[in-house]
């Protein structure tokens, strides 16, 4: 005899999940009256409807996002009660306020990004994942944001944190994370909102973002971040879905695979640069966990890049003849384990700690062992310096970006990615508009010269983006005085002078560097001063900088 | 474990004090009130522009120069965008406790209904009623919806854009409230035509005049046009009036206690849209630059949308007679819908 239960007693029959779906898709209908407007065009020609992947509707989407925000708020009151940040780290936690001054920007792109790719296919199989995907973004944008301000109300130093939205505007840190933000939402619908943003940076890299950053975090006593990042994360394989539908949709048409090469390459290289230049330094620089069983930023990447992202998804993209750029990915590869891309960067923050808005620590001989430990040579090349920036780090010793002694020589700015060309020996320059530019690699210069024009290989491309404004933070402040500089960043106490970044973790009045401290020395722009050399002088400081510099003994 | 990081063994607030030790409130937007709600701290400035923050400007452009967020994106102008903040102080929180509880609400109404028969006892004439005239009203929600996913990535500032979102979930949600409805129910009652209310939609003459109204917002490109046509013209003059003044008003009266129950949240969702909407035009009505021009603009949307608006709505009048209990007449509820449309231009300063 069956036992009887409630459920069976009340149990009805339902709509099916795959009907539900059905009729949900079947919401739209061509418009014959008036067609919608294109305002956001592309040079892809889309004509088969997208498959929806996921299956899911509005109806059971936004429940489960009400429980995972009770399970994300819940954490964060625990995390109090526990008295989270008496044990926490604040390397870890002051790095938070640069990162935390990027991510909302790009992700609320990203919910706007949903509005350009909405309209590019036919059918509306897609739009419950893109209007999913739009209010992910904008719980992404907000939780975030809600995050930042309960750091800043418990966190011993909230300087940094309490400017932060006027500090992502302004800093010359924070300008490649603007980079990436706007390339989701300005240029060709297709090449922003779904390559570069949705195939790209959330299928590959979000996994170093969201997973392995916030393991990081909890390394380091700070268990809001994971709580908030891996919900966060939950919600991306939804956005790859989109992403690679509509990916698969624009591959049937051929006169398509041009530009998706095209986005593929642009794409994948500049989420290399700005991706792992940040978070490559906020998990290598921003830890105090040592442990030498743990893996390092390239072993990740390895996992998360390599294995996961360019083995099971970049390269089954050939069956279909879209040739993918192999060489790219080894060069990526390479850049972070033999040409030390993510320690140059982590040095670069250094040596502008004042033009921060966030604390800089130095590293310590326990970090050294780790590092030689895991990337061989490393103290060769960095242990020098960082003995240096601790010897500089107390106030009325000449600052570290200024200082003769240390050997550092600031270097040139990417014009595509807008992170500086920190291995000297693969700068380019090249001309764009009749002016001269620099760029971090080769892939660099024809990113912003050959992707982002009005015609490729031949192909007239007139909806394709253009990289515009002030794109080298340091022609802001050619000939300014650093103090000034600061003061018109308002990266500055509320006492007038005090400043807001300081290159220690001293939270004591009488080690903190003051307005005083970093008066007299002008900042400059490299590409104003390359710009204004004669061909000989141009040809023998490029040859010069591609040797690099040797930074001296510290003793 | 003691913080090795921290020079006073403790990262926690308070563990010492130095400059801007006690800082711990966002310091860079000037709040509406005296002290910055929830809302605001999560939302002001996290769309940045050239005016607040971008000291480098936009960085990467549209072919045709215009920069991520230009406020020429509408014709309205204003002499500061960044003044707006939305009434209904929705973030991510809110809105998924909101739109959670809807959806746990309507289930339950529809599970409840359907385990005590509630569809079968619905008039025979009411049940066709709502299986070609809801079928077709889900689509209205769906083109509306979409239209404001469209716009959400026009406005100038963060609170304007978020506000534009959320109005969006809101509609799609609903269209597929209601297309999940009538699918259940129809589960239930013998003859039932899913198709049905797609095919009214795209050939019944009653909505064609709707159709128009609802395709020429949605090919609008103005984003304040879409978000100002969508809930100051076309919701008092055709969404209420369909909503509020034909399917709440007649359920009751044709044994349908469920059909009410779905609507109901649209009218909620509704009242924080028109909210948010009016806060915003009325800041830039009364502009102090630009208010003459803003508000010649807002009048010639208002005639724009309104006249097709008010084709819609008299298409539908044939809709009124259709079920066999009629509580309310068309007229009826016709001017109810005027009086609240001629409120809202009231509060504006506008007219037909």
């Amino acid at each position: 005899m069956s036992t009887l239960t409630l459920n069976k007693i009340t149990a009805q029959k339902g709509i099916s999940v795959a009907d539900a779906t059905r009729k949900c898709a079947d919401l739209g209908w061509n418009p014959s009256y008036v067609q919608e407007a294109m305002t956001y065009p592309s040079d892809y020609k889309i004509t088969k409807a997208p498959r929806d992947p996921m299956k899911q509707v509005l109806r059971s989407y936004f429940s489960m996002q009400e429980e995972k925000d009770n399970r994300v708020y819940g954490a964060l009151d625990a995390a109090l009660r526990g008295d989270m940040f008496r044990n926490v780290e604040p390397r870890w936690v002051e790095w938070m306020k640069l990162f935390l001054a990027i991510i909302p920007f790009p992700e609320i792109s990203a919910a706007r990004s949903m509005a350009m790719v909405s309209r590019l296919a036919p059918g509306e199989e897609l739009r419950t994942g893109f209007t999913m995907q739009m209010v992910d973004e904008f719980r992404h944008s907000t939780i975030q944001m809600n995050l930042k301000k309960w750091y800043m109300e418990n966190y011993i130093d909230p300087a940094g944190f309490d400017i932060t939205e006027e500090a992502f505007g302004k800093c010359y840190a924070t300008t490649i994370g603007r980079q990436f933000g706007e390339g989701f939402i300005t240029g060709d619908a297709m090449t922003s909102a779904c390559m570069y943003l949705t195939v790209v940076a959330e299928t590959a890299f979000t996994n170093t973002l969201f997973v392995a950053m916030p393991s990081e975090a909890a390394r380091n006593g700070d268990y809001a971040l994971p709580t908030v990042f891996l919900s966060v994360q939950s919600d991306e394989s939804r956005h790859i879905g989109n992403g690679h539908s509509l990916m698969m949709a624009a591959l049937k048409e051929p006169e398509n695979h041009l530009l998706i090469e095209r986005d593929m390459k642009y794409a994948f290289w500049q989420n290399h640069a700005i991706v792992d230049a940040a978070i490559g330094t906020f998990i290598e620089y921003g830890t105090t966990d040592r442990d030498k069983n743990k893996e390092s930023y390239a072993e990740m990447w390895h996992r998360w890049v390599y294995e996961d992202y360019y083995r099971t998804y970049m390269l089954p993209m050939e069956k279909y003849g879209i040739k993918i750029h192999h060489d790219d990915v080894t060069l990526a590869w390479e850049r972070i384990t033999k040409k030390n891309y993510v320690h140059k960067i982590g040095q670069f923050f250094a040596v502008g700690w004042p033009v921060n808005f966030w604390r800089i620590e130095a590293q310590t001989e326990k970090d050294f062992e780790w590092f030689e430990h895991k990337y061989p040579g490393w103290y060769a090349e960095f242990g020098d310096f960082w003995k240096w920036y601790a010897k500089l780090s107390k106030p009325g010793q000449k600052v570290i970006t200024f200082n003769e002694e240390v050997g550092y020589v600031y270097p040139h700015r990417c014009w595509s990615s807008l992170v500086p060309c920190v291995i000297r020996e693969d700068m380019v320059v090249g001309e764009l508009n009749g002016q001269l530019h620099t760029f971090a690699h080769e892939i660099d210069r024809w990113t912003a010269v050959e992707a982002f024009a009005d015609e490729f290989q031949g192909r007239p491309t007139p909806a394709m983006g253009r990289f515009s404004g002030k794109r080298e933070w340091e022609t802001l402040y050619d000939g300014v005085d650093l103090a000034d500089a600061i003061v018109d960043l308002n990266f500055v106490r509320s006492d007038g002078k005090t400043l807001i970044p300081q290159p220690h973790l001293r939270f004591d009045d009488k080690d903190m560097w003051t307005l005083d401290h970093v008066r007299g020395h002008t900042l400059g722009s490299p590409l104003n001063a390359l710009r204004g050399m004669d061909e000989a002088t141009r040809k023998a400081h490029l040859a010069d900088y591609a040797k690099g510099f040797t930074i001296n003994p510290c003793n | 474990m003691v913080a090795t990081s921290s020079s006073v063994g403790s990262g926690a607030a308070g563990a010492a004090i130095f400059a801007d030790s006690e800082s711990r409130k966002y310091r860079y937007f000037e709040p509406r009130a005296k002290r910055a709600t929830h809302y605001e701290d999560v939302t002001v400035d996290v769309q940045p522009d050239p005016e607040r923050y971008l000291i480098q400007d936009w960085i990467i452009s549209f072919p045709d120069g215009r920069g991520a967020y230009e406020k020429n994106f509408t014709k309205a102008q204003s002499s500061n965008w960044h003044a707006f903040r939305a009434p209904d102080q929705e973030w991510e929180r809110t809105h998924y406790q909101r739109q959670s509880r809807i959806e746990v609400m309507v289930q339950a109404v529809i599970a409840n209904g359907r385990k005590s028969g509630a569809q079968m006892a619905f008039d025979a004439a009411w049940g066709k009623t709502l299986q070609k005239h809801l079928g077709a009203w889900k689509h209205v929600e769906f083109g509306l919806g979409c239209a404001l996913m469209q716009a959400q990535r026009g406005g100038y500032t963060q609170m304007i854009n978020n506000a534009t979102l959320t109005n969006s979930s809101y509609k799609l949600r609903l269209s597929q409230d209601i297309t999940l409805y009538l699918a259940e129910i129809g589960m239930d009652i013998a003859g039932w035509d899913d198709e049905a209310g797609k095919t009214t939609w795209l050939e019944d003459p009653m909505w064609q005049g709707t159709r128009l109204a609802v395709e020429t917002i949605m090919g609008t490109e103005d984003y304040l046009e879409q978000y100002f046509a969508i809930n100051l013209v076309f919701e008092p003059l055709v969404g209420e009036l369909f909503r509020s003044g034909f399917l709440m008003q007649f359920g009751a009266a044709n044994n349908d206690f469920m059909t009410p129950s779905v609507i109901a949240a649209a009218e909620g969702d509704y009242e924080r849209n028109l909210a948010n909407t009016i806060d915003l035009i009325w800041l830039l009505a009364n502009d102090e630059a630009f208010g003459a021009q803003n508000r010649a603009l807002f009048q010639s949307w208002v005639i724009k949308h309104a006249a097709l608006a008010d084709k819609a709505a008299k298409q539908l009048q044939p809709i009124w007679s259709k079920p066999h209990s009629k509580p309310v007449s068309f007229e009826e509820a016709r001017a109810v819908s005027e009086e609240r449309f001629a409120k809202i231009l009231g509060e504006l300063n506008l007219s037909r």
